[in-house]
């Protein structure tokens, strides 16, 4: 029998309440995630893209237990996290790290880095005590640091070096899921390739599954097996990464493609499909929420909301051009 | 759209752009920032030259010195920041020796500024028309003359409805819509020069590529060169006819956009080129540049690069590490200070 995926999200939603008028009341909901499917198999690294809103930080966030979801289940290691006693919960993060995007914040400044690493092992009482000092020279050596680098503070250390240190204080406790957000966007671009590199090693050594959230469809693109692409707390097209780059299906994921500024200068001219202004989040369109920037858009658009399904076989679309048949989704409060 | 522009009467004299005359000349600019860790050498001795209507990128990692190179063509560094040197000619005028009016005159009126983040430029309380429209009546045009020019100004950056936009408030755009704006404030008086500071940084990558093209169409439109300043590759390529490429304070190599994309000569440029990700050339890993930028307060005594460099390690060139090279020709417009062009240089 195949052993369950490391970390499997079921039809997960996250909404948020929007409040305002007079009296600040609750006004109407954001669904930061609407019903979201995922799975990821232990090695695989799943890329998550889309613009700013569309949700998932908060998809990744709710996969480390950070966040509550609204319905769903997150299942890790095919246990519901969010069923779990505090006791249990806290046993099953040492398994599901997060690395965030702006390794300059997320260090105590009047801790040194190496104390912080070594923070996470005794929160978990994870090996006798006499190990983890040097079980943190060893993860220090890992991610490319030297062993003073451990006596030093966040403020001593560059981006990139901090950068590393977040991805340590995350592996030290050997997780099976490890979820990046945007984990090089804080970077220049000569640090960022070193630190993809590395990430793309341990992904591999230790086996991880890797939820990479980016905006960066080129830094997804290096490090993904499978992506998914995120449109205002859907995922909208779901494929391997050779499938989704080479023939992307969903009118968005064609349009984030061809944003991409090309690296060519003789390119240049080679017109990007302007998309226009997206749509408020508490007011989204009817029928399918990209339809209000879609060029494609046709009467049914309008009319019923298109599910996430297969076109081809590993290549999932939410998009009636792409699945003409497809179910679509019952309209939902 | 460009009709109703001609008409607007806060057009300046210009006839159009004249290609290829000199507009900004900018020769030994050093500029450094007193900290207690010493003095932090930001702007090294820059040369640079922008003609006008064209587009010149300023491209570096964070700390190359790009944006306050960009602010201290302006005069617009406070302590502990100071210029300590060099010269910056704007239209064959001394910015350095010119009295205060004269400065403020150049700043918005002969040069408009656009910065990262446009949310933190407009003014919270205050309706987005008369923010396009202070800098016309500040100019002399009457209260609703100038709101009609706004609204104009507005429509001409792509801002849907903009009769209806031009009362409303900062808060009630969206980042893109807020760049737009900004775009409208610095255009309004038709400078000549258009300095723009990682005007897309903050925005998503849908909306970059609008805004992008607005910047280039609207400049062109009224001839004005423009200054980008990015640390992304793909919006040099974009949109630069020029490149200049900083590196620790210093200009490491500049030229045409083509010819430096196609064939760099300084280390670090290639090095950049080859470590940013590309769609589509996915290898088994990215070719990153070892280290890290050096530390401004402690810089090293030859070339800034040089711990770095890996030509500098197959060449064996020792005086890299010794002294900092001067400027050598590179190719056939471009010029970079690398010890490695020496033997190039004739």
């Amino acid at each position: 029998m195949k052993p369950p995926p490391v970390l499997a999200v079921e039809g997960l939603s996250v909404r948020y309440p929007v409040r305002g008028g007079l009296f600040g009341g609750v006004t109407g909901h954001v669904a930061a995630v609407d019903g979201v499917d995922l799975a990821i198999a232990r090695g695989e690294a799943l890329g998550l893209v889309g613009e700013s809103g569309c949700g998932k930080s908060t998809l990744g966030r709710t996969a480390v237990a950070l966040q509550r979801p609204t319905s769903g289940r997150v299942m890790l290691r095919g246990q519901d996290l969010f069923a779990l006693g505090p006791r249990d919960l806290k046993h099953q993060r040492r398994h599901a790290q997060l690395v965030f995007q702006n390794p300059k914040t997320c260090f105590d400044p009047r801790r040194t880095v190496g104390g912080s690493v070594r923070m996470a092992l005794d929160t978990q009482d994870l090996l006798d005590p006499g190990d983890r000092e040097p079980a943190v020279a060893d993860i220090f050596a890992r991610v490319g640091l030297r062993p003073e680098h451990r006596s030093r503070y966040p403020h001593e250390l560059s981006g990139g070096q901090l950068q590393r240190i977040g991805i340590a204080r995350a592996l030290i406790l050997r997780p099976e899921l490890l979820v990046c957000d945007e984990p090089v966007s804080a970077l220049d671009v000569s640090v960022q390739a070193q630190v993809l590199n590395l990430m793309k090693e341990l992904q591999a050594e230790f086996r991880l599954a890797l939820l990479f959230i980016s905006h960066n469809l080129a830094v997804v693109e290096y490090v993904a097996d499978r992506v998914a692409v995120m449109y205002y707390g859907r995922i909208v097209e779901l494929a391997s990464r050779a499938a989704l780059f080479a023939g992307p299906r969903h009118p968005y994921t064609r349009a984030l493609l061809a944003a991409v500024p090309s690296m060519d200068p003789a390119r240049r001219d080679e017109a990007a499909p302007h998309l226009g202004e997206p749509p408020d989040p508490a007011r989204l369109p009817s029928g399918c929420r990209f339809r209000s920037r879609c060029h494609i858009a046709f009467a049914r658009c309008a009319a019923d909301d298109p599910a996430l399904a297969e076109a081809n076989p590993g290549h999932a679309v939410a998009c009636w051009a792409a699945v003409p048949d497809g179910p679509s989704v019952p309209a939902s409060a | 759209m460009s009709s109703t522009l001609r008409a607007d009467p806060v057009t300046t004299a210009s006839d159009g752009p004249a290609s290829g005359e000199q507009l900004l000349a900018v020769r030994g600019l050093r500029t450094s920032f007193k900290t207690s860790r010493g003095e932090l050498k930001a702007v090294d001795g820059v040369d640079l030259d922008v003609a006008a209507g064209e587009v010149l990128c300023l491209v570096g990692e964070s700390g190359s010195g790009k944006s306050v190179l960009a602010l201290s063509l302006l005069r617009l560094i406070e302590p502990p920041g100071s210029i300590l040197g060099g010269e910056v000619r704007f239209e064959g005028r001394d910015v350095g020796a010119m009295p205060r009016r004269a400065l403020r005159r150049l700043r918005g009126r002969d040069i408009g500024i656009v910065f990262q983040q446009p949310q933190g430029c407009l003014n919270p309380v205050r309706r987005i028309g008369w923010q396009v429209a202070e800098p016309l009546m500040r100019d002399g045009l009457g209260r609703a003359k100038a709101w009609d020019a706004a609204v104009e100004l507005l429509r001409a950056v792509g801002l849907p409805a903009p009769a209806d936009k031009a009362s409303a408030y900062p808060h009630q755009l969206s980042g893109g819509q807020a760049q737009r704006v900004m775009i409208a404030v610095a255009l309004a008086l038709r400078p000549r020069l258009l300095i723009a500071d990682e005007p897309t940084t903050a925005l998503d990558v849908t909306v970059q590529a609008q805004i992008l093209d607005l910047l280039r169409e609207r400049c062109r439109a009224i001839g004005a060169a423009m200054i980008l300043v990015t640390h992304d590759l793909g919006v040099v390529a974009k949109l630069a006819d020029r490149v200049a490429v900083m590196y620790a304070g210093r200009i490491v190599e500049q030229g045409p956009v083509a010819d430096l994309f196609a064939a760099p000569r300084h280390p670090y440029t290639r090095g950049l080129l080859r470590a940013a990700p590309r769609l589509g050339e996915i290898g088994e890993r990215l070719t990153d540049i070892p280290g890290g930028i050096p530390d401004l307060a402690r810089m090293p005594p030859g070339c800034a690069f040089a711990p770095r460099c890996d030509t500098r390690r197959a060449l064996g060139l020792d005086r890299c590490l010794d002294e900092a090279p001067p400027v050598f020709a590179a190719g056939p417009a471009g010029r970079a200070r690398c010890w490695a062009l020496a033997g190039d240089a004739a």
